[in-house]
């Protein structure tokens, strides 16, 4: 079947000249709606509000850019028509994330009493084990399309392994900025793939504040920040969970979503690519409700829902969930919308809570959740025993990151069931032979 | 009392591209409608119609974000840094 959708010709439409980002035709702000040309900015000049990518998306037949979809890579670059990216991006230097399991877990759905379908959205299996290849992925075309000989960012941890690794298949040089005392695991990920490191005496909001004021300073001249300068861009790269999502429960929409909340951008892109796809009309528009989950000791998102506020005020982080520690959520406020809007929520859990959910995910679905993943089936059991999620609907769970990273997190409570003798003798004797 | 004011890149046109000014106040205040006297633009940029800080903008004193300590009626010692910043954003 021929395909009406036609992004090369949207490429052609930008109202930047010289920068081809396929159907990205300009930045918009979200707050006032001004609206600027393709750039390495993130902050509207006129309220400092955030930007957004403006698209020309495809028109045409929805079922003939489904089929194209389906046709396409096992990996991000099958939404291509729908990304700020150029139309030959699968043929670049790129780590090629996404189209990740949707595991059905029959059985931790069993554990938590639902009755309707409950799906894990499994990003473990990314190239460097975490949601962020995703974003990274996006953010390199958009560094590449601006010249940037540099790649760097300030990262929580899985962010500076994604950029490092993303870096040296694409060629670029990077360094990248992570508090001091992260989980070793995330160090040494992000210190293998050869660029510079550096950890700063902080947590990661005092990062981000580094970041930002190195970026506007002579030193930071042709550095490319993917959650700074290149945030619109690499923000976009958390639509694909979306999509794939839908794709993969046969082009319908969930009823239910649990997203973990650090600055909050990936359950507000996630949203965005929820209804992307209704207007295009690959998925059938029906309602569905996101539900946010942070930790306990960084829960300034879930506290502002539960007090009824619409602003976010920050607090310090203090949770064995890092990667979800941001006591400044950028995106909070439009998480507060789009809970309500939809009729979700935002909800958390304490350390103790997250260490049992994932041992519970992985007890019964053999799925290895780093702590955002214990933050969101823990919440997502929480929600269940609240009365606040309905366990007879289809509902996905992301889990964003792989266990191996925050094994400290489970460390003290795990461990072998007892050391033997190589004899059955002993074996009997520690019990084990039932 | 005299602070040094780290201005965000996209406020530089207001300063005629300099990365950091000087400014007189004993608060937050106060060194806004300084700055606001000498570059005329920039604390409406920076405020709210109703005079708050602005939601995607994040000021600290020191190595203090503000939003911590007593907002717009922070105190600013002599000799203090105060940095302007965009809020942006990692993480999930």
């Amino acid at each position: 079947m021929a395909v009406q959708a036609a992004p090369e010709q949207s490429a052609t439409s930008t109202d930047t000249p010289g920068v081809a980002l396929g159907p990205a035709t300009g930045l918009s702000c979200r707050e006032c709606g001004e609206r600027l040309p393709l750039g390495p900015v993130f902050a509207c000049e006129a309220c400092f509000g955030p930007l957004e990518i403006a698209y020309d998306f495809p028109s045409g037949d929805p079922a003939a850019l489904r089929e194209r979809i389906e046709a396409g890579p096992d990996n991000i670059w099958r939404y291509a028509p729908l990304l700020p990216v150029p139309a030959d991006v699968a043929t670049k230097p790129n780590i090629n994330p996404g189209f990740t399991k949707l595991v059905k877990a029959d059985r931790l759905a069993g554990e938590l009493g639902v009755t309707g379908s409950l799906h894990i959205k499994d990003d473990s299996g990314n190239p460097t084990h975490s949601f962020k290849d995703r974003v990274v992925a996006i953010a390199v075309e958009a560094a590449r399309a601006f010249g940037f000989t540099t790649l760097s960012c300030s990262s929580t941890g899985n962010l500076a392994g994604a950029v490092g690794a993303a870096a040296a298949r694409a060629g670029l040089r990077s360094c990248v900025f992570i508090p001091h005392d992260l989980e070793q695991g995330k160090v040494v990920m992000a210190a293998v793939y050869g660029g510079e490191l550096v950890g700063i005496e902080g947590n990661y909001d005092d990062v981000n504040r580094f970041c930002s004021e190195l970026i506007g300073d002579p030193i930071g001249e042709g550095w490319g920040f993917v959650n700074v300068n290149l945030r619109p861009y690499y923000a976009e790269g958390s639509k694909t969970l979306a999509y794939e999502i839908c794709e993969q429960l046969g082009w319908e929409l969930p009823d239910q979503l649990v997203v973990p909340i650090a600055s909050g951008s990936q359950l507000t892109k996630i949203d965005k690519g929820l209804k992307e796809l209704i207007a295009l009309g690959l998925v059938e528009d029906k309602p569905y409700k996101i539900f946010g989950a942070q930790a306990e000791g960084c829960s300034p998102v879930s506290r502002a829902f539960k007090d009824g506020h619409d602003v976010v005020r920050p607090v310090r982080p203090s949770t064995i969930a890092k990667s979800l520690a941001i006591g400044n959520p950028a995106d909070g406020p439009y998480v507060l919308d789009i809970a309500r809007r939809t009729g979700g929520a935002v909800e958390d859990v304490n350390d103790g809570q997250i260490v049992d959910a994932i041992k519970l995910l992985a007890r019964t679905e053999g799925v290895f959740a780093e702590t955002a993943g214990g933050v969101t089936v823990g919440v997502t059991k929480k929600l269940i025993e609240e009365g606040k999620l309905d366990p007879s609907l289809t509902t996905v769970v992301l889990n964003t990151g792989d266990g191996l990273k925050t094994l400290d997190a489970v460390a003290p409570t795990t461990g072998p069931s007892a050391v033997i003798r190589p004899n059955l003798d002993s074996f009997r004797e520690a019990g084990l032979a039932s | 009392m005299s602070v040094n004011v780290r201005i965000p890149t996209i406020l530089r046109t207001y300063t005629g591209g300099q990365a950091e000014v000087s400014a007189e106040g004993a608060t937050l205040s106060e060194v806004l409608a300084d700055l606001e006297k000498n570059h005329t633009g920039i604390g409406a940029r920076v405020l709210d119609d109703s005079g708050k800080l602005r939601r995607f903008v994040n000021v600290y004193v020191n190595d203090d974000d503000v939003r911590f300590e007593q907002g717009l009626e922070t105190p600013t010692p002599d000799g203090a840094g105060v940095s302007i910043i965009p809020a942006v954003a990692g993480g999930c």
